[in-house]
């Protein structure tokens, strides 16, 4: 999994929409099958990541909670 | 392209702060999660679109240009402007928590592939010329394409 990993982002302090934006900017420039890893600080990337994925067609790999903000990997599927 | 992308129109009427804001971070967002989206600016809408600069022709014209100036940085929220005092302290407030000002959620729209279509109808009443308005927007449309878009969308959204 990690060996897919092509890409390290920082989205903290980013609030809505931006968070998503950055992350399907990140998406096209990796191949498919590759991964984009970010932290963020926006609660709201809990539920908008996994339903920006379910929309665009791509993976989330993790997305985890961590005590002062939040790391997500997602896979670029299409 | 396999299959159909989803799509999105939005009709965007308001020219006010809050309104034209919702209607880019709706826009961004679905251009981000892979949707064709088309934006149709008309009316007050217009506003989100302009250059900022004075507009108009005639003596009417020329006063709604002066009294209803378009560009991101002209308009103020629906509620609670107060001559201006409103804009200033929204803008301030959403600089503070480290929200995306409007000119910068509309270059991301822009980079994303939303499509702009102005009214021509509402650029006839009120005088504003495809050089009032910023490069980015396409030519100028009436209701028939905004409908036609609307028909092909999965989402329509009307603010």
């Amino acid at each position: 999994m990690t060996d897919t990993l092509k890409l390290s982002l920082d989205f903290k302090g980013l609030l809505c929409p931006m968070p998503v934006v950055k992350i399907a900017q990140a998406m096209k420039q990796v191949q498919v099958g590759e991964s984009v890893e970010a932290v963020a600080t926006d609660p709201g990337v809990m539920a908008d990541i996994p339903a920006w994925a379910r929309t665009s067609g791509n993976e989330v790999i993790t997305l985890e909670k961590r005590e002062k903000d939040i790391r997500f990997v997602v896979r670029r599927l299409k | 392209m396999a299959a159909q992308r989803d799509k999105l129109t939005l009709v965007v009427l308001s020219g006010d702060l809050d309104k034209v804001m919702a209607s880019y971070i709706i826009a961004t967002g679905a251009a981000a999660a892979g949707m064709d989206v088309v934006m149709f600016f008309t009316f007050w809408g217009l506003k989100a679109i302009q250059k900022g600069n004075l507009t108009g022709k005639s003596l009417f014209g020329r006063m709604l240009g002066a009294m209803n100036r378009g560009g991101l940085d002209a308009i103020g929220p629906s509620r609670l402007n107060m001559g201006g005092m409103g804009r200033w302290m929204f803008k301030l407030m959403m600089k503070q928590k480290g929200v995306t000002q409007l000119p910068e959620l509309r270059d991301a729209a822009v980079a994303l592939g939303v499509k702009m279509l102005p009214c021509q109808m509402s650029m006839d009443v009120m005088e504003i010329t495809c050089d009032d308005l910023i490069p980015e927007a396409a030519e100028p449309v009436g209701v028939a394409t905004m409908l036609e878009h609307a028909k092909e969308s999965n989402i329509q959204f009307f603010i």
